[in-house]
């Protein structure tokens, strides 16, 4: 069944017509264009997909587009508008972040959504005292990116990006 | 996938009236596991009901000193409000060894407590299961058992219920506030889950158009200690082998009370009343943490793959109670 909805998608407004079924990802991908979120897993578990919806970060391939109509969504692309590399992205590639940079897009929103998560004091399961203030040391930041699998397995390096820009 | 309407009501009460009227209706909150089911065949609805307008998505104290979660708290939410943290750990601890940041973002109170069992049979429509498709078998019992539930199992299922977050509310002695065509209800959280008897494809009590509004905590435990333990094949982003949430009140090194629940192990999450009933008046010693949990997994029925559980799970129990009474030897 056909519904129209609109997305704001990295800055520019669109206007489309969709199957109720279609998810996010591939409203983004196959009919706006917008390949930076992959579809890896299509099931949740793998993060590639992932998204900033405002401000948070969510897998594309679980929304459905029709309950997102009007949603702000942000992909890794639109987190690099004129080309400028966002920090993050800037700190992947000094890092070797890396290979072949198919979960790359899922892991630099990850990472955004993580950080403004982090600055907002949310704690995560590595944290010991679930009162304190928050502390990004490694183990935290591990624990929460494990939503983003790399089967290049760049996992350390992908920390030390994220470590870098946290500071 | 079949086609669906989709609609989104602003109020409770339309949700239910609509979700009530269509017996092919399904609610649909986050979306974390029905859009995956969709996707898989596994349910086949002619309409999708989003309730996340129609819910409280608020954290509000209760008169009685307790808490009052609306069903479309996401669970990302949850685990980080300051009350919960600071009055109810177990919870936000719970809560945090679930899924992962970008999952726990997207789903809701509601939705967590009615996700379905991860079992593979269950998930894969090639398979006889009784759960999906009542009568034509259960695949776990013979096949890949390793996951397979040690408790309160029956000849139809053997399934384990996947929540972490309900084995806390267990543990806490939560209520669940439902709003049906009738009128609203209210459940404990143990009993709101269901063991599968002959009828696996009923997960908890509710009936069809039964929308969960709230969920609320009694007033915490004054001097309890908590805990949340999950054993799982990576260190995150996996299901519970074995869970356990426990709460302990101690006083001259002698058990006061305990309310412990497992997840991992059964239909629905596992509240260990005898464990709790054992501990009770015992002192705290290993002898003690010992003998609970073995009164607790006396009947357990293992199968060829999942025997591992019974001692995960009375090792699990012994190193929490170990913990959470460190002070108290
Ligand atoms: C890869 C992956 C890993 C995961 N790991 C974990 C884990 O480790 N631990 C864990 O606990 N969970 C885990 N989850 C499951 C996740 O927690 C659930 O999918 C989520 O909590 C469901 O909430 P939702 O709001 O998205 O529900 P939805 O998917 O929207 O709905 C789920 C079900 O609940 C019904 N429903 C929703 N809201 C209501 C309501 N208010 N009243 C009545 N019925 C309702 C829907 O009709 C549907 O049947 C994982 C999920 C994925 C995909
Ligand atoms: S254990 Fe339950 S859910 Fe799994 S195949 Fe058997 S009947 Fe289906
Ligand atoms: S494609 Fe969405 S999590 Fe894998
Ligand atoms: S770089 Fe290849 S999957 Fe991560």
């Amino acid at each position: 069944m056909d519904t129209t909805i609109t997305l704001h998608v990295d800055g520019a407004e669109h206007t489309l017509t969709v199957d109720t079924r279609t998810t996010l990802l591939d409203a983004l991908r196959d009919r706006l264009g917008v390949t930076s979120p992959k579809k890896g897993c299509d099931h949740g578990q793998c993060g590639s997909c992932t998204v900033l919806l405002g401000d948070r970060r969510i897998l594309a391939c679980l929304a459905l587009a029709v309950a997102h109509d009007g949603a702000r969504v942000t992909t890794a692309a639109g987190l690099a508008p004129d080309g400028e590399l966002h920090p993050l992205a800037r700190a992947m590639v000094d890092h070797d972040g890396f290979q072949c940079g198919y979960c790359t897009p899922g892991q630099v929103c990850s990472a955004v959504g993580m950080l403004a998560e982090a600055e907002a004091g949310w704690p995560s399961h590595a944290t010991r005292d679930l009162t304190a203030a928050t502390e990004l040391d490694d183990a935290e930041i591990r624990e929460r990116m494990s939503g983003n699998l790399c089967r290049c397995g760049a996992y350390p390096n992908i920390v030390a990006a994220i470590r870098e820009v946290s500071r | 996938m079949r086609p669906f309407e989709y609609t989104r009501p602003a109020r409770a009460a339309e949700a239910v009236a609509a979700v009530t009227a269509d017996p092919g209706a399904r609610y649909l909150a986050g979306g974390t596991n029905l859009v995956d089911h969709l996707k898989l065949g596994l349910t086949a609805p002619t309409a999708l009901v989003d309730v996340r307008d129609a819910l409280d998505d608020t954290v509000r104290t209760l008169a009685d000193g307790g808490t009052s979660i609306g069903a479309g708290v996401p669970n990302s939410d949850l685990a980080a409000h300051p009350e919960i943290r600071r009055r109810y750990p177990v919870l936000s601890a719970a809560l945090l060894a679930g899924a992962s940041g970008q999952l726990r973002n997207m789903a809701t109170t509601g939705g967590n407590l009615l996700q379905r069992t991860r079992c593979v049979y269950f998930q894969d429509v090639t398979t006889p299961c009784n759960k999906r498709e009542p009568g034509s078998g259960c695949s776990a019992l013979e096949g890949h058992g390793r996951d397979n539930a040690v408790l309160g199992a029956s000849e139809f299922c053997v399934a384990t219920h996947p929540s972490d977050m309900a084995v806390a509310l267990c543990a806490l002695d939560a209520r669940v506030r439902v709003l049906g065509p009738d009128g609203e209800r209210t459940i404990p959280v143990n009993g709101f889950h269901r063991l599968p008897g002959a009828t696996p494809e009923r997960d908890t009590v509710l009936s069809h158009g039964e929308l969960v509004t709230a969920v609320e905590l009694p007033p915490p435990v004054p001097g309890a200690r908590s805990t949340y333990r999950k054993v799982r094949e990576r260190a995150s982003y996996a299901f519970a082998l074995v869970s356990v949430a426990a709460l302990v009140q101690v006083r001259d090194s002698q058990f006061v009370d305990a309310r412990i629940a497992f997840g991992g192990l059964a239909h629905a999450p596992w509240r260990a009343r005898r464990a709790e009933e054992v501990l009770r008046g015992r002192p705290v010693t290993e002898e003690s943490f010992q003998v609970a949990a073995d009164a607790e997994l006396a009947e357990a029925r293992t199968g060829r793959d999942n025997s591992y559980k019974v001692p995960l799970t009375v090792n699990t129990l012994a190193s929490v109670l170990r913990e959470l009474t460190e002070e108290d030897r």
